[in-house]
């Protein structure tokens, strides 16, 4: 398996991991212990049935213990989730506006794109704006999306740790080709990407990170 | 409409004893017995409910393949519209308390009635005058709507398809609602035999009840938002609409702040069904009868207090986001507390797996998953992953269709004989729970996969890597969908050529089981007096009908 393309991906599969194995577990046991009554008290059997009407300690044990396995669940989840919140001050700004049905990416020497260029291991911070109605940038492969939304700035962050190319979808429904409105986020070498970014720049704001 | 003459067993009983003057059709459609306003819901009901499948084997056919396969996208957009107003307002919110509730609720508490008759009748035609405009909406010019179940602004004021008409026929259907839950809480209130307390009542009577209380208090809150979007639509004011100054996570919010409770409407009266067909089958009593009470309260009032858990990629504080994760977590456990009781009241028991039975089985395994994976999403760095993914469109529909939609069909088969006084063919509903539960997999646990994998919801198109589950998916749609078509074949059938059901096929003890099939005209001749736990089967050996 190749390594993630963001630490926060394995941060995620863990947390998942984590949620479906106790799942798993409790619903086998669910399950097994169903099936097994079902054919351990079958009335062909005979068994006179017996009235227990509750049990205070067990109904406390499976309180208690769910509630343990939540309370971990909510923890895994709540510090999974302040990765990509807590934004480095040096984080590195790209505008993203969102129109039905297409993604617009502005970056600070004027320079636009409809593909998402980032350098490898800089920490990015993508503010995104929406001109008409809700969307949401979605990029499945960094396991990350925010909406984008009229009046609002909503932001989204990552640190792309491996060069390839990742589709960035739009998650929150907006209109006739919603399913359509696809891009791509690239992350590119650093030298790679300063090229890009000088290229046909405007010229006065063509002193950018690269310089 | 369920024929006179075609459900005649016995002439006194309440196909036959009009509440009017008018006997024939009228006599059906002026009533205000509830047993015939139950039924009258239940051919509604059920016709939306096929319609709503029908709709979605149509959505399943065209995601068979990539690219155009049967309908353009627009068309595509209205159908999942279409599919989740159907089943949402016209299937399952109002589906086991409009049906069950008010055949057996009067019943279960040794009433003749509900509190209020003829209120009970203006509900069927809040429900049906909604139903028609929303079925209006879909050929008057413009179109039909396009905005996705939700409603979410600014799309729903952009759309140029008929928004107002299907959001007024929700409105309508929401004042159904309300006052079918205030029928149902003075029912439980004032008239409960004499005995019967309310830790004597029946769990489905304890789940109606705490269903009928979400109605009540969350319901206006939609009410309200819907008229706020029309008023937007028509005038412009500004409320929720950005361009003009209005905020749209307010929507979402008052959105989700009853849709969210709504959930708890669906799934509770299913959770109370679950807890009267264990120990009848089990034959012995409930184990937790106070836990799995105070479990249905508790999930009824904390289920007010999650709905921003549907808004984690929204843009809201973050310290929102973890409370509303902290909060979500624990409206979890009053769910698990129901499930362990529930597998608990089989042990010791004396089980004989009829078909409610094997549904009701069938719904824990498929319940259980959709509360698992709900887990998932309340953990605020997976939900953000799958979050408006077909993960998500999995887990509800475990929820929803593999718990509540399961349990409609549990509770179908398991009041059949009593509503209808007929039985249907034991063997065909046997083997209508393996190929539901076959098609049911297959068709939605690939959701979860491909959610995982980063499918969009509500995506007429979808990349090349889907393709394959996708096809699973809807092989499984043709499965479930035969499914249903079939049960529907047989339980008609049954209805006008099966043998006739003794008054207690099962052996149950709750006391529509003490009363003819089909019950008289208010059902008892003489209000019994409760002097027995309510699933207390040593009764049965008195009773004569056993």
């Amino acid at each position: 398996m190749s390594p993630a393309p963001t630490q926060h991906v394995e941060t995620v599969d863990f947390i998942m991991i984590y949620i479906v194995a106790i799942s798993v577990v409790l619903l086998l046991g669910i399950t097994a212990a169903m099936i097994y009554f079902v054919f351990k008290y079958h009335r062909k059997k005979g068994h006179q049935p017996v009235d227990i009407h509750g049990n205070l300690l067990l109904e406390i044990v499976w309180i208690v213990i769910p509630t343990l396995l939540v309370l971990s669940m909510f923890y895994y989840g709540y510090t999974g989730f302040r990765e990509i919140r807590d934004v480095p001050e040096d984080a590195y700004i790209i505008k993203v506006q969102a129109r039905m049905w297409q993604w617009e990416f502005n970056y600070d020497n004027g320079k636009k794109s409809d593909t998402l260029y980032v350098p490898i291991g800089t920490p990015i911070k993508l503010e995104l704006f929406s001109q008409d109605v809700n969307h949401s940038l979605y990029i499945p492969s960094f396991r990350i999306k925010e909406d984008a939304i009229v009046g609002r700035t909503n932001y989204l962050f990552f640190k792309p740790e491996q060069a390839g190319s990742y589709d960035i979808v739009c998650a929150e429904y907006c209109g006739l080709k919603h399913s359509m409105m696809y891009s791509k986020v690239v992350v590119l070498p650093e030298t790679q990407y300063t090229a890009w970014y000088n290229s046909n720049a405007p010229e006065t704001l063509k002193a950018g990170i690269g310089n | 409409m369920m024929g006179q003459t075609a459900v005649a067993v016995k002439a006194d009983n309440f196909y036959h004893q009009s509440t009017n003057k008018y006997s024939g059709i009228l006599s059906w459609l002026l009533t205000i017995d509830h047993k015939r306003i139950g039924l009258m819901y239940m051919v509604s009901i059920i016709f939306f409910f096929l319609v709503g499948v029908i709709v979605g084997v149509l959505m399943r056919l065209e995601l068979m393949a990539p690219g155009k396969t049967i309908v353009d996208a627009q068309t595509y957009n209205a159908l999942f519209t279409l599919h989740g107003v159907i089943m949402i307002f016209l299937f399952i919110i109002p589906g086991l308390p409009a049906i069950f509730g008010n055949f057996f609720l009067p019943i279960q508490i040794g009433a003749r009635d509900v509190a209020f008759p003829r209120l009970n009748l203006l509900s069927y035609y809040l429900y049906v005058i909604g139903a028609v405009l929303a079925l209006l909406s879909l050929v008057l010019p413009g179109g039909p709507i396009d905005t996705g179940w939700t409603f979410y602004i600014p799309y729903s004021v952009r759309s140029t398809t008929n928004i107002s008409l299907p959001l007024l026929a929700a409105f309508i259907l929401g004042f159904s609602s309300i006052l079918t839950g205030l029928n149902f809480i003075t029912t439980v209130h004032r008239l409960r035999a004499p005995g019967m307390g309310f830790f004597k009542m029946p769990l489905f009577v304890w789940a109606t009840y705490a269903t009928a209380w979400v109605q009540i208090i969350a319901t206006p809150v939609v009410g309200i938002t819907i008229l706020l979007v029309i008023i937007e639509r028509l005038f412009g004011v500004g409320i929720f609409d950005p361009a003009l100054g209005g905020d749209p996570i307010l929507f979402q919010h008052m959105f989700w702040i009853y849709s969210h409770p709504a959930v708890y409407i669906m799934i509770l009266p299913a959770m109370g069904v679950v807890s009267e067909i264990i120990p009848t089958f089990s034959r012995r009593t409930i184990f937790g009868y106070t836990a799995i009470a105070m479990s249905s309260l508790a999930i009824a009032f904390v289920g007010y207090l999650v709905w921003a858990h549907h808004m984690f990629t929204s843009g809201m504080s973050d310290t929102a986001r973890w409370i509303f994760s902290l909060l979500t977590f624990l409206v979890a456990l009053p769910s698990g507390v129901k499930v362990f009781n529930w597998v608990a009241t089989m042990y010791k028991g004396s089980i004989d797996p009829q078909p409610p039975f094997l549904w009701v089985m069938a719904f824990i395994f498929l319940f259980s998953i959709g509360g698992l994976t709900g887990l998932v999403l309340g953990a605020l760095a997976t939900d953000v992953h799958v979050h408006d993914t077909y993960f998500v469109v999995a887990h509800f529909h475990f929820v929803m269709f593999g718990g509540t939609g399961t349990i409609f069909f549990a509770a179908l088969h398991y009041w059949f004989p009593k509503m209808f006084g007929r039985m249907y063919n034991v063997k065909f509903a046997r083997i209508s729970v393996a190929t539901f539960f076959i098609g049911f997999m297959l068709l939605y646990f690939p959701k979860f996969i491909m959610g995982y994998m980063g499918m969009p919801r509500r995506y007429y198109d979808y990349l090349p890597q889907f393709a394959n589950l996708q096809m699973i998916s809807t092989i499984g749609s043709w499965i479930l969908s035969g499914t249903i078509f079939f049960i529907v074949g047989y339980l008609l059938h049954a209805l006008f050529k099966g043998p006739k059901a003794p008054s207690n096929p099962w052996g149950g003890v709750t006391l529509e089981w003490h009363i003819q099939s089909p019950p008289i005209m208010e059902n008892f001749k003489t209000i019994p007096t409760i002097t027995h736990e309510p699933y207390d089967f040593s009764q049965l050996k008195e009773m004569k009908n056993a």
